[in-house]
C-alpha cells in the first residue's frame, strides 16, 4: 500500500475517458460501481466542456455482486449502443470491476453489436492515467486502422500528415494544436487526421493515407505511432516543439520528411521571445536557479528553454511518470543534476526545499509547494486546475508558445529593475520586512520590536522561509550572532534563504564556529558571480 | 438492469414514487469525509482503496487538499491483492507511520471503499486490532464509504452510526437530554444551541461533536432531532441504545426551522407562549430574508436530480415558502418515516423519484424543461449548454443552509442562477 493525499495521475480508466471524450462518434461503457462518475466533472468543470463525456457507467451496487453484474454490463452496453449509436464502442473495467472479473471484452464480443468493439485491459493496480490514455489510443488504432491503406502517389498533391496525441483534459492541447497547424500551413502540408482530439472512428480507419505522423505528446501518442511505423511503414516526427530551438528543429524535421523547404515556417517572425530574452531587463534572469518538475515531456522541454533560451541554471529536474524516466535522466545529466523520478509529492517538496531554487516550474502541486516555501512559481504541466484551461489563446508549442512561456515564467519573478530597487533601498522603511507588500492593504498591527521574529501576515511567504523548521541551522552548523542575524533580515526575503544557506555552507567549509558580520560578507564575496 | 415501479408513499397524499435503476450520476460515501473532517477536529480519515478513491477525494476536495488535511488514502497495489495477510501488515505499517506523523490524532477512521469490500478486506477486524495496539492514545474505528454501499451523504450516516456505540451511557435516572444529530457548520450549531438555551432546554449535545473525544451521552431518556434527512442507520443505532426520535420537518426555512424547534420544545414541556416569544425574532428575520428572492422564484418550476437526500425537504421549503413548483423531486433514497411529513407537504402531482436511470431521467428533464434543475457538477454545464438553468447540488451540502439565519442564503442559492441568466447579455 502507498499512503497518498495527493496523486499526480488518476487511474488508467480516466486516461481512457480522456481519449473517448476527445473523440467524436466513440462511446465508452465502463464497468464501474456507483460513484465512479465523479470523473465526469473533470471534463465538465475543469476543462469546462459543454457536453457530458461519452461514457456509460454500469453502476453496480453491493446487492448486485455475485449475481447479475455481467447481465448488468450487457444491458448497459445494449442501451448505450441503441441510444448513442456510436461508430465504435470501447469497453472496460474500473479498478473495482477489475476485481470482480466479469471480462467486459468477452461479454461485449458475445453480443454481436452493430459496431466494432475495442476491449481495454487497463491494470488499475499497476498503471496510471497517462499509460491508460496511451494504451487506449493504441488499442483504438490497432483495432480500427485499415492496414491496406497507403498514401496516394506524391505527384501533384500536398504532403499529408497525422497529428497524434492531443486529448481531452490535456494541458494546453487545444492551443498547441493551433500552433502546429500554423507551422504545417506555412510549409504547405495538409493534415489527414488529428487524433484522438476531434477524430471519429471513421477518421482513425484512414490514418494510413498520411505520409507520416507527428507525435505531439509522446505520453499519449507514441505507442500508437510506433505501431503505425511497424505496420504501415509510416515514419514519425517525435521532436516536441516547445521552445524556440525545439520549434526550429521540429520545422526542419517535418520539412525533411515532407520533402519541402523549411524556410517559410522558419521565417515566421512572430517569435518575440529571443529578443525579449536578450533585452537588458532580462540580464537579471542570468543564473537564476530553477527547479523543474512535471510530466517527462514538459519537464525536459522546460529544462532546455530555461537553460538555453532564458539563461537560468537548472538546479533540479524530475517527472512523476516513470514511463519517461529514461528521457528525464538523460536530460538531468546534461544539466549536472540528479533526476527526481517520483509520484510522491512529499519527496518533491523535500527536493525543492533542499535545492533552494529562485523559481519553481511544475504542476498544480508544485504551485502549492512553492507558495508554502515562499518561492515564485509557474505551471508547465498537468495536473492543473481550472485556471490553466484558459479562455484566451495560450499555447506552449511553436513560436507563439515561446512567447507565452516567456511571459508566464518571468512574471512571477521580481523583474530586474524592481529587484535592483529593492536591493538599493533594502533598509528603507517601506521595503523592510515589517512593511509588507506595498500593494496590500495594511490591516494588521505591526509588532513593535523589529527584532522579534517575523509575524507580519502580509509576508506569509517570507515567514515560511524563516520559521525555525525550515531554516534553523542543521546539527553541527555554525551559530549566528545576533548582529549577523539582523543583517540577514535586511536581505530581501526572496533571496534570503539562499543567502543563509550559502553563508552556512561557507562557514562550515571554512571551519568557523560562529557566523558574524564578517562571515556573512566573506561568504557573499566567496559566492559572488 | 432497470425496473420501474410505482409504489404509493405512506405520506398524507400518497404520492406515487417512481423507482428506477440504471446508471447513477452520484458521488460515493467517501465524499462525506470532505466535510466530516472539518467538523471533527481530532479525527483522521484513512481510506483503504485504490488510486481512483484518492483521485475522487482530490477532485472533490479541490484546493483543500493542500491545507494539511486530516484525510488520506492507503492505495492498494498489485502486491496487496496477492494475499490478505500481507494486506493487514501493510495497513499496520501505514497506520503506524501516519500516527507517528500526526500524534495529535485522537480518532482514526479506517474507511472502506469498493475495492477493499470486494476483496473482503476485514477492516472491522483491522480496526479492532489497531485499536488495541494504540489505546488509549488513539481510538480506531471503521465504516464503509464505498460506492457499492453508500451514496454521497450516506457516508456521514455510516460514520455517525459507527460513533453511536462509542457514546457514553447516560446515567439511568438522569433528566432527559436532547441530541442534535447530523454534522452542521459550527455557526449553525451555535445558533441552535443559543435558541435551545433560551427555550430553557439546557442538556443539549451534538452528534458528531467537534471533538470525537467529547461525544455526548445517550440512554433511554435521550430525545434526538435529526438535522439531516440522510441519517437512517444512525437513527437505528441511537434507537438501539434507547433514544427516541422527535418527528419534525427538517430545519430549512422559517417554517421548517420553527417546526423542528417546536418538536423539541413540546417534548421538553416548554410553555407555548414562551416558545413563540423566543423564536419570533428569528422567524421574522428568516421570512424577511426569504422575501428578497421570492419575486425571482415564485411560479418557477424546479427539478431535483438525486444527490444527497436533501431534495425532498428542500423542495418542500421552495414550494411552501417561495411558491416554486416542484416538477420532479429525485432522491437517491427516500426514508419513508423520516420524510413522511415532508412528502405530505409537497404539492399534489409532484413526481417523486427514487434511485436513477440517468439517461431516462435526462429525457424527462428535457421534456419538462423546468426553469431550474438541481444537479451534480458532471451534468450542470452540459445542461446549461442545452439552455437549461442549473443549480449545482453539492453546494447545498457544503454551505450553511439550516436554521432561521441561513434561510435567506438558502433561497438566494436558488435565485442566483436565475438572476445571472437574466443579467447576461452574451
Amino acid at each position: 500500500m502507498q499512503l497518498a493525499v495527493w496523486t499526480y495521475e488518476g487511474p488508467p480508466h480516466v486516461g481512457a475517458m480522456r481519449v473517448a471524450t476527445a473523440m467524436e462518434g466513440m462511446h465508452y461503457v465502463l464497468h464501474a460501481p456507483q460513484g465512479d462518475t465523479y470523473a465526469d466533472l473533470l471534463f465538465t468543470m475543469i476543462e469546462r466542456r459543454a457536453k457530458r463525456p461519452p461514457v456509460t457507467y454500469t453502476t453496480f451496487q453491493a446487492r448486485d455482486l455475485g449475481k447479475d453484474t455481467a447481465t448488468l454490463f450487457q444491458d448497459a452496453v445494449r442501451e448505450a449502443v441503441d441510444r448513442f449509436k456510436p461508430q465504435a464502442l470501447m469497453v472496460g473495467a474500473s479498478c473495482t470491476a477489475e476485481l470482480i472479473q466479469d471480462d467486459p471484452a468477452g461479454l461485449a464480443e458475445a453480443m454481436d453489436l452493430p459496431c466494432p468493439v475495442i476491449p481495454l485491459e487497463l491494470p488499475s493496480y499497476q498503471r496510471k492515467e497517462n499509460w491508460g490514455a496511451a494504451e487506449t489510443f493504441y488499442q483504438i488504432v490497432r483495432k480500427l486502422v485499415d492496414k491496406d491503406l497507403r498514401p496516394a502517389p506524391r505527384e501533384g498533391r500536398q504532403p499529408l500528415v497525422n497529428i497524434l496525441g492531443p486529448t481531452a483534459l490535456g494541458f494546453r492541447h487545444r492551443d498547441d494544436l493551433v500552433e502546429v497547424r500554423k507551422i504545417l500551413d506555412a510549409l504547405g502540408i495538409a493534415v489527414n487526421c488529428v487524433a484522438p482530439l476531434g477524430a471519429s472512428p471513421a477518421d482513425i480507419i484512414r490514418l494510413g493515407a498520411a505520409d507520416f505522423n507527428i507525435v505531439m505528446y509522446p505520453e499519449i501518442g507514441d505507442e500508437a505511432s510506433r505501431w503505425l511505423e511497424r505496420t504501415l511503414n509510416q515514419p514519425a516526427v517525435r521532436i516536441v516543439p516547445i521552445g524556440v530551438s525545439a520549434t526550429r528543429e521540429f520545422i526542419a524535421a517535418v520539412a525533411t520528411l515532407a520533402g519541402v523547404d523549411p524556410a517559410p515556417a522558419l521565417a515566421d517572425n512572430a517569435s518575440r521571445m529571443p529578443w525579449w530574452s536578450r533585452s537588458v531587463d532580462s540580464t537579471y534572469l542570468t543564473g537564476k536557479r530553477v527547479f523543474i518538475f512535471g510530466d517527462g515531456t514538459h519537464a525536459v522541454a522546460a529544462a532546455r528553454i530555461a537553460s538555453e533560451e532564458l539563461g537560468f541554471e537548472v538546479c533540479g529536474l524530475g517527472c512523476y511518470n516513470r514511463e519517461f524516466a529514461r528521457d528525464v535522466r538523460a536530460a538531468a545529466a546534461r544539466y549536472g543534476v540528479e533526476a527526481l523520478i517520483t509520484d510522491d509529492h512529499l519527496a518533491v517538496e523535500d527536493a525543492i526545499a533542499a535545492a533552494t531554487p529562485e523559481l519553481v516550474l511544475g504542476t498544480q502541486m508544485e504551485r502549492h509547494i512553492a507558495k508554502r516555501l515562499g518561492l515564485p512559481c509557474a505551471v508547465i504541466s498537468s495536473p492543473v486546475h481550472v485556471q490553466d484551461f484558459p479562455a484566451r489563446h495560450s499555447p506552449q508549442m511553436g513560436f507563439e508558445g515561446a512567447n507565452v512561456i516567456f511571459d508566464s515564467w518571468v512574471h512571477p519573478l521580481v523583474m530586474g529593475l524592481e529587484e535592483h530597487l529593492l536591493t538599493m533601498f533594502r533598509d528603507d522603511f517601506e521595503f523592510s520586512d515589517d512593511a509588507g507588500a506595498s500593494h496590500l492593504h495594511r490591516t494588521l498591527p505591526k509588532t513593535a520590536d523589529a527584532a522579534q521574529p517575523v509575524e507580519d501576515t502580509a509576508l506569509v511567504a517570507a515567514q515560511d522561509l524563516d520559521t525555525p523548521s525550515t531554516i534553523q541551522p542543521a546539527q553541527g552548523t555554525a551559530a549566528w550572532t545576533t548582529e549577523a542575524e539582523r543583517e540577514l533580515k535586511k536581505i530581501p526575503f526572496f533571496v534570503r534563504g539562499k543567502a543563509r544557506r550559502n553563508t552556512e555552507n561557507f562557514a562550515s567549509a571554512s571551519g568557523r564556529a560562529e557566523i558574524d558580520l564578517a562571515t556573512l560578507y566573506d561568504a557573499k564575496a566567496h559566492y559572488a558571480r | 438492469m432497470t425496473t420501474e415501479v410505482l409504489i404509493p408513499v405512506q405520506g398524507a397524499d400518497c404520492a406515487p414514487v417512481l423507482r428506477e435503476r440504471g446508471q447513477r450520476e452520484v458521488f460515493c460515501g467517501l465524499t462525506g469525509i470532505i466535510w466530516l473532517h472539518r467538523k471533527m477536529q481530532d479525527a483522521f480519515f484513512l481510506v483503504v482503496g485504490s488510486r481512483t478513491c484518492a483521485h475522487l477525494l482530490q477532485s472533490a476536495a479541490g484546493v483543500m487538499i493542500f491545507a494539511e488535511p486530516r484525510f488520506a488514502t492507503a492505495i492498494m497495489e498489485e502486491r496487496d491483492l496477492a494475499g490478505l495477510v500481507d494486506c493487514h501488515d501493510e495497513l499496520d505499517r501505514i497506520v503506524e507511520r501516519l500516527l507517528k506523523r500526526r500524534p495529535d490524532i485522537r480518532t482514526l477512521f479506517l474507511v472502506g471503499s469498493c475495492p477493499s469490500e470486494v476483496i473482503k478486506l476485514d477492516l472491522h477486524k483491522a480496526a479492532q486490532r489497531l485499536d488495541a495496539l494504540n489505546a488509549p492514545q488513539t481510538r480506531i474505528l471503521n465504516y464503509s464509504g464505498s460506492g457499492i454501499e453508500t451514496t454521497f451523504t450516506e457516508g456521514e450516516d455510516a460514520c455517525l452510526a459507527t460513533l453511536v456505540p462509542e457514546m457514553p451511557a447516560a446515567n439511568g435516572d438522569a433528566a432527559p437530554n436532547l441530541l442534535i444529530v447530523g454534522a452542521l457548520p459550527d455557526i449553525v450549531e451555535d445558533q441552535f444551541m443559543r435558541l435551545f438555551a433560551e427555550l430553557g432546554i439546557t442538556n443539549v449535545g451534538s452528534l458528531p461533536a467537534r471533538k470525537v473525544a467529547d461525544l455526548p451521552a445517550v440512554g433511554p431518556q435521550t430525545l434526538y432531532l435529526l438535522a439531516q434527512p440522510f441519517l437512517g442507520a444512525t437513527a437505528l443505532a441511537l434507537e438501539d441504545r434507547g433514544a427516541t426520535r422527535l418527528d419534525a420537518l427538517f430545519p430549512f426555512g422559517a417554517e421548517g426551522t420553527t417546526d423542528w424547534l417546536r418538536a423539541a420544545a413540546e417534548a421538553f414541556g416548554v410553555d407555548p407562549m414562551h416558545f413563540n416569544r423566543v423564536i419570533a425574532p428569528g422567524r421574522e428575520r428568516a421570512k424577511r430574508a426569504i422575501e428578497h428572492s421570492r419575486e425571482r422564484l415564485t411560479g418557477k418550476r424546479i427539478t431535483f436530480l438525486p444527490d444527497s437526500q436533501l431534495e425532498v425537504p428542500l423542495a418542500r421549503f421552495l414550494s411552501n415558502e417561495l411558491g416554486m413548483i416542484p416538477v420532479e423531486v429525485g432522491t437517491p433514497y427516500l426514508h419513508r418515516d423520516h420524510t413522511a411529513r415532508e412528502v405530505a407537504l409537497l404539492p399534489a402531482g409532484t413526481r417523486i423519484s427514487e434511485g436513477q436511470h440517468l439517461d431516462r431521467q435526462l429525457d424527462r428533464v428535457r421534456a419538462d424543461r423546468p426553469d431550474l434543475t438541481v444537479c451534480g457538477l458532471g451534468l450542470a454545464n452540459p445542461l446549461e449548454a442545452e439552455g437549461l438553468s442549473t443549480k449545482w447540488a453539492i453546494e447545498l451540502v457544503f454551505s450553511p443552509i439550516h436554521g432561521f439565519e441561513q434561510a435567506g442564503d438558502l433561497a438566494e442559492l436558488f435565485a442566483r442562477p436565475l438572476r445571472r441568466r437574466d443579467i447576461l447579455k452574451v
